[in-house]
């Protein structure tokens, strides 16, 4: 029988421009990257990206799955990887929930995988076809212990094809889960997007041992991943371990180790890692840090402050994990108030204030429930109000 | 490296079994296999102390893990090893659900009938009124036959044995890893340490001795009244077929889907 999975490059993804839905467009975007196993359980506002991967999966000569539930889903996303193979699952709120343990467990074996989070109204089943933004803190520490997680935002279709591939790119090279933190709108809305020719695309492979190598975790950053089957006895656990994969499940200076090596990796890659859009951030009166489909509404706000002659520039986080701190900061610097609009009740606000270090006002504004977006127009009378409060 | 298990447990006469079957089915060594297994004491025994790909996962998800090892490498002999807390306690939908799509693993549940690693609190497959850490005025919940579960959702290969029937279990190892299909061995298997101290019995060999005294060959069950299988251990093949499996079937659709592609 023959074996499916590897590093083959996407197939029958032709160079062209498309009209697709997001979701489908990650969909596209993950084969591109070479992905080829799906394993998912249904979700609104995710299912589009099961059913599109069913379709399209063994076309190019890779497997989707639909699993039982959805830690089923992520385990066996985590076989599919250490069987060698680009491994992705997608969901929402109540199903990234149930992935947690799992997800840690991709973090303490450094198995690489891709984690889709749709997300919708919560908490619990909420509002399951309206958008929300309320998983971005859930995304950073959604499950037990030290770990640092890495997590790209999307605000366009064209992103949803662009930011699945760069997540496929980070999870291999840093050898780490990463969450492409999508939003209801972002997945559902239809854009044109631009697909490239493949030698414009950069894709990234997992590096591989040598014959002799034995330390597939520690002893480097980021050690060589073997695969199951390929005769080098490797031992994955979710235990404490050294760089060998042995189980240590007291010593403390093996924790210490192995932990601070997981977050370092990260953090120390944090500026590699780190990805956004800026403008205007030398100098301005009020900036706007935002994401994902409300970033959307926050351009159409700049133009309207343009009009009435306040100078506007914004960040518009593509990472929201690690957190972009100095770029944060610097706006803080040039700005005399920063807004920090979000479909949730604060969460990335929190991490703007800490950046900000006390310098400037940080102000929320905040719209949850029934899908509503914050619109351009509720964005400028905040930046109005902010204006002639700090005057 | 020296192994965890307690003196007089069952885990070691599993792995004895185990590797004299792989090396009665002229395997020189592990290297054709991948093994995953959960948490608990049983999970222990191929991580890491076989010389073999190991993957050590979560609680009760060693069987998703291991669908997306075989989906990828179909040619490798991918093994479950488990306890009874993580595959039939917190594990069982997905045992249910590999048994259903004939996904061609081979599971080998270690029951001892109790969550031993943890400390002797009580299982789904704990005999009723039985005296544990969390059932301190003995249990008032009915075990589970995993043995009979798994041939209800179309198990290819199913037995169980206890690890006083050496031989016999071990027959069923090479047999589950050799069979097209889901394959079952249910280890019925001792823990002194946790569950035997507390329902009454002093030693291992008590419980070994427990073992043969109640076992009763599935063959002869439909002959036995109701009344005379309490407390009894039902041993044997419980069901023995072939059907196209998971991986055979899927692959199939994938050679199709390329075509029209």
């Amino acid at each position: 029988m023959r074996r499916v999975g590897g590093r083959g490059l996407a197939r029958r993804v032709l160079p062209g421009t498309y009209f697709w839905q997001g979701n489908e467009a990650c969909a596209e975007g993950a084969i591109m990257a070479g992905c080829r196993f799906f394993a998912g359980y249904p979700i609104t506002p995710a299912s589009e990206i099961a059913e599109h991967l069913a379709e399209r999966l063994p076309q190019v000569g890779g497997i989707a799955v639909q699993m039982e539930d959805e830690m089923a889903s992520l385990g066996a996303v985590i076989g599919a990887s250490w069987a060698g193979a680009k491994a992705m699952t997608a969901t929402s709120g109540p199903g990234f929930s149930l992935m947690q343990e799992n997800i840690g467990y991709t973090f303490m074996t450094e198995t690489p995988c891709v984690i889709v989070d749709v997300q919708r109204v919560g908490p619990s089943t909420g509002q399951a076809t309206k958008c929300g933004q309320g998983d971005v803190m859930q995304a950073r520490w959604g499950t037990h212990g030290d770990y640092a997680s890495v997590v790209l935002s999307p605000n366009s279709v064209q992103e949803m094809f662009d930011l699945t591939i760069r997540a496929f790119n980070l999870a291999e090279k840093y050898r780490t889960p990463v969450v492409l933190l999508a939003d209801e709108i972002v997945a559902h809305m239809r854009e044109r997007v631009e697909v490239p020719t493949l030698d414009k695309i950069e894709i990234l492979n997992r590096r591989k041992p040598k014959p002799n190598e034995k330390a597939f975790f520690g002893s480097e950053e980021i050690p060589p991943m073997p695969s199951v089957g390929e005769g080098f006895n490797v031992a994955v656990t979710g235990s404490t371990h050294d760089e060998y994969g042995y189980r240590y499940s007291a010593d403390p200076v093996v924790h210490r180790k192995l932990a601070e090596r997981l977050v370092g990796k990260i953090k120390q890659n944090a500026k590699t890692i780190v990805d956004f859009e800026g403008y205007n951030v030398e100098g301005c009166e009020v900036g706007i840090v935002s994401y994902g489909c409300t970033s959307r509404a926050v351009y159409e706000a700049v133009k309207l402050a343009k009009e009435r002659r306040i100078s506007v520039g914004f960040v518009t986080l593509k990472t929201i994990w690690p957190f972009p701190h100095d770029v944060v900061r610097a706006l803080a610097q040039n700005v005399k108030v920063l807004l920090v609009p979000e479909m949730n009740l604060q969460q990335v606000f929190y991490e703007v204030e800490r950046s900000a270090h006390g310098s400037v006002p940080v102000v929320p504004i905040n719209k949850v429930g029934g899908g509503e977006m914050i619109t351009p127009e509720e964005i400028l009378a905040e930046v109005v109000r902010s204006v002639k409060a700090v005057d | 490296m020296p192994l965890p298990f307690c003196p007089g447990c069952g885990d070691i006469t599993v792995i004895n079994c185990f590797l004299r079957a792989v090396h009665e089915l002229g395997y020189a060594d592990l290297r054709r296999f991948v093994f995953c297994s959960g948490i608990g004491c049983a999970a222990w025994i191929p991580s890491p102390y076989f010389e073999a790909d190991s993957i050590h996962t979560t609680h009760g998800r060693s069987i998703p893990v291991a669908t997306g090892v075989k989906l990828n490498r179909p040619d490798l002999n991918v093994v479950v090893f488990g306890g009874d807390g993580d595959l039939v306690g917190i594990g069982l939908s997905h045992l249910i659900h590999a048994a259903r799509r004939n996904l061609d693993i081979t599971v080998i549940l270690v029951n001892n009938m109790i969550y031993g690693m943890t400390g002797g609190q009580v299982a789904p497959t704990t005999p009723f009124k039985a005296r544990t850490t969390t059932t301190p005025y003995g249990s008032f919940e009915y075990p589970l036959d995993a043995t009979r579960l798994v041939v209800a959702a179309r198990a290819c290969y199913a037995a169980r044995w206890t690890t006083f029937h050496v031989e016999q279990l071990k027959e069923a190892m090479k047999r589950a890893v050799t069979t097209k299909g889901f394959a079952f061995v249910e280890a019925v298997s001792q823990c002194p340490t946790a569950f035997g101290r507390r329902a009454g019995f002093k030693t291992a060999v008590d419980m070994l001795r427990w073992f043969k005294e109640n076992s009763v060959l599935v063959q002869h069950v439909e002959k036995m009244a109701e009344s005379d299988l309490i407390g009894r251990i039902v041993v044997g093949e419980f069901a023995r077929r072939e059907f196209p499996s998971f991986t055979e079937t899927l692959y199939e659709t994938v050679k199709e889907a390329r075509k029209s592609a």
